[in-house]
């Protein structure tokens, strides 16, 4: 393995007296989905807002396709090719989806008939094309889901940040969103995932990352992670509010 | 696909297109109708206050910054197309361009701390920056202070964009100048930086994660938007000859520029037209009858109004033609 597409090293990040990120490493490699799981608050938002530069870390680095971009900002990371969703969707409803989808495009675009196409293709590749002129307040929500991805794949990205996509869908939804994360895999896109549901990402990944309380527990093959005494602890802690 | 693609939003832009020229002839005719000059006079203010708030609606309603100071690049449109006739001689068919380039580039500074404040500290930044300035220029000697510029006038001319007895040539200035600044709105509509200043407004997290860099966006739309106000100060100077830091600077003015785009609906290519259309001549016409020495009875005659427009249709008088868009948002399935 060559070098990876994303390296982190020792991330930390306080809230005020919240440590949300204490001393995070990790790697991902280039075509790979990482998943990136752990009991809510325990950190993976705060770390996807840090990666995607919404957010400066106090401490650590964080290289992408070889450069620095700890503290670069939202809008650089964008340029250099990450994209990402928000784990509370975060849609333009002023505009329809097609106009949603265009804004991405324009980042690679000149011009709005180029950025036009490419949100096409992005807006089909996503299955919202019988919503392509509808205002976007109007979706439901797990077509919000779609319209941010589908938005985010409009950059152009390398890296793809996924907070919590599969959250509160339906099964059947939830496995239309996982045909959908294969399909970008598939264009050599490179995932990340967060979900602090573990049991539906396990078959999708490659590889996980666990938080709890905001450190890494432990990262591994799923079939690693779900044996591990710590996460069952760390899960069943956290589902009986202890 | 892609010609599909293409269809919806090309088609709409060009219908809008459409829709503006057949409007353009018709405003262009109605001279022809009314032969009442005090009828004319208000069709041409109407015409003047569709513009600027247009180039108001460039900022507030497409970028989302409301901005209650832009009486400010009203008067310095106003007060340096007028310095340049009357001090230096050049006409105001230029001096409206460096009016509005001044008034674009002061847009831009006052943008420059302003726009790193969050949320309606802008709005309440900008109000206080436009009643500074407007009591500055009462004290200023340079620009006669309070008393004011009278444009001196040597006869009918258009290359002094200077007319006395006709109402007639302003109407078609007006116009010219409001279907200007509905243009740069509609091509602003289909651009990029459109695109970006419409993603800042909504929501400004998300257009980041985009690419798109939020300070910089503001201030573009902020420099066209004042020196689309500038233009239209400049214009008014000539229409009325007189010009005072009162007329032409005042927080009144700064409300008025706003209103007709907020009631018409905000961030729309027709609202700041159809506001100025039912707000200006309600306007002059409660002054007109009510008087402005009246303790102000003709601002409460027009708040209420404008509360009552509020009420019954929060999302401008624009939404009275939306049978169209609506459909299309509801008719999938
Ligand atoms: N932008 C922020 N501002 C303040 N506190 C935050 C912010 N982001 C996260 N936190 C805090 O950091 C902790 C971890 O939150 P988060 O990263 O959202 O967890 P997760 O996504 O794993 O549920 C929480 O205590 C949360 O309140
Ligand atoms: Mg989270």
């Amino acid at each position: 393995m060559g070098e990876p597409l994303l390296e982190i090293r020792g991330i930390s990040k306080s809230f005020g007296s919240v440590a949300a990120n204490v001393d995070i490493g990790f790697a991902v490699a280039a075509g790979e989905i990482l998943g990136l799981i752990g009991p809510n608050g325990a950190g993976k938002s705060s770390l996807f807002n840090i990666i995607a530069g919404e957010i400066a870390p106090d401490r650590g680095e964080i290289r992408f396709a070889g450069q620095e971009i700890a503290g670069i900002g939202a809008v650089a990371c964008a340029r250099l090719g990450i994209g990402r969703t928000f784990q509370v969707v975060r849609s333009f409803d002023s505009m329809t989806v097609l106009e949603n989808v265009m804004v991405g495009a324009f980042l690679r675009a000149r011009r709005s008939a180029a950025a036009m196409a490419r949100a096409g293709e992005v807006i089909e590749f996503c299955g919202l094309t019988t919503r392509r002129d509808v205002p976007a307040h109007s979706l439901s929500p797990p077509e919000k889901r779609r319209l941010e991805i589908a938005r985010a794949l409009a950059t152009r990205p390398r890296l793809l940040l996924l907070d919590e996509m599969l959250t509160g869908l339906t099964p059947t939804e939830a496995q239309a969103g996982m045909r959908l994360v294969r399909d970008i895999r598939a264009q050599g896109i490179t995932i990340i995932m967060v979900e602090h549901v573990m049991e539906v990402l396990l078959p999708l990944i490659d590889r996980a990352v666990v938080l709890n309380l905001g450190r890494k527990l432990l990262e591994g093959a799923p079939a690693e992670i779900v044996r591990h005494p710590e996460v069952i602890r760390a899960y069943l802690g956290d589902r009986y509010g202890g | 696909m892609a010609g599909a693609v293409r269809g919806t939003l090309v088609a709409r832009r060009r219908r809008e297109l459409w829709l503006g020229i057949v409007v353009l002839v018709v405003l262009a005719a109605l001279p022809f109708g009314v032969g009442n000059a005090y009828l004319r006079g208000l069709i041409v203010l109407t015409l003047l206050y569709a513009g600027l708030s247009q180039a108001w609606n460039i900022l507030g309603g497409y970028c989302g910054q409301i901005s209650l100071g832009h009486a400010l690049y009203f008067g310095i449109g106003a007060y340096t197309s007028t310095l340049l006739f009357t001090r230096l001689g050049i006409s105001p068919l230029l001096g409206m361009f460096a009016g509005g380039g001044l008034a674009g580039f002061a847009a831009f500074l006052v943008g420059l701390p302003c726009f790193r404040l969050s949320g309606h500290y802008y709005a309440i930044a900008t109000l206080v920056i436009g009643m500074m300035a407007a009591l500055l220029a009462a004290n200023w000697d340079f620009i006669n202070a309070a008393q004011g510029i009278t444009i001196p006038f040597h006869g009918e001319s258009w290359a002094n964009l200077a007319f006395r007895t006709a109402i007639l040539p302003f109407h078609y200035v007006m116009l010219a100048y409001a279907a200007l600044i509905w243009f740069v709105a509609w091509l602003i509509e289909g651009s990029r930086w459109g695109f970006f200043w419409r993603a800042v407004k909504d929501d400004v997290a998300a257009a980041r994660s985009l690419g798109v860099s939020i300070y910089p966006s503001k201030l573009a739309a902020a420099a066209i938007s004042g020196a689309a106000t500038g233009i239209g100060g400049a214009l008014y100077a000539q229409y009325i000859g007189f010009i005072d830091p009162d007329s032409t600077l005042d927080l009144s003015l700064s409300v008025l520029i706003a209103l007709p785009a907020v009631v018409g609906g905000i961030g729309t290519l027709w609202g700041p037209l159809l506001g100025a259309a039912v707000l200006i001549p309600v306007q002059q016409l409660s002054v007109a009858w009510l008087g402005s020495a009246a303790g102000g009875i003709d601002l409460m005659v027009y708040g209420a109004l404008i509360m009552a427009l509020a009420l019954a249709r929060p999302e401008g008088l624009v939404s009275f033609f939306h049978i169209r868009a609506s459909r299309g948002a509801t008719g999938h399935g």
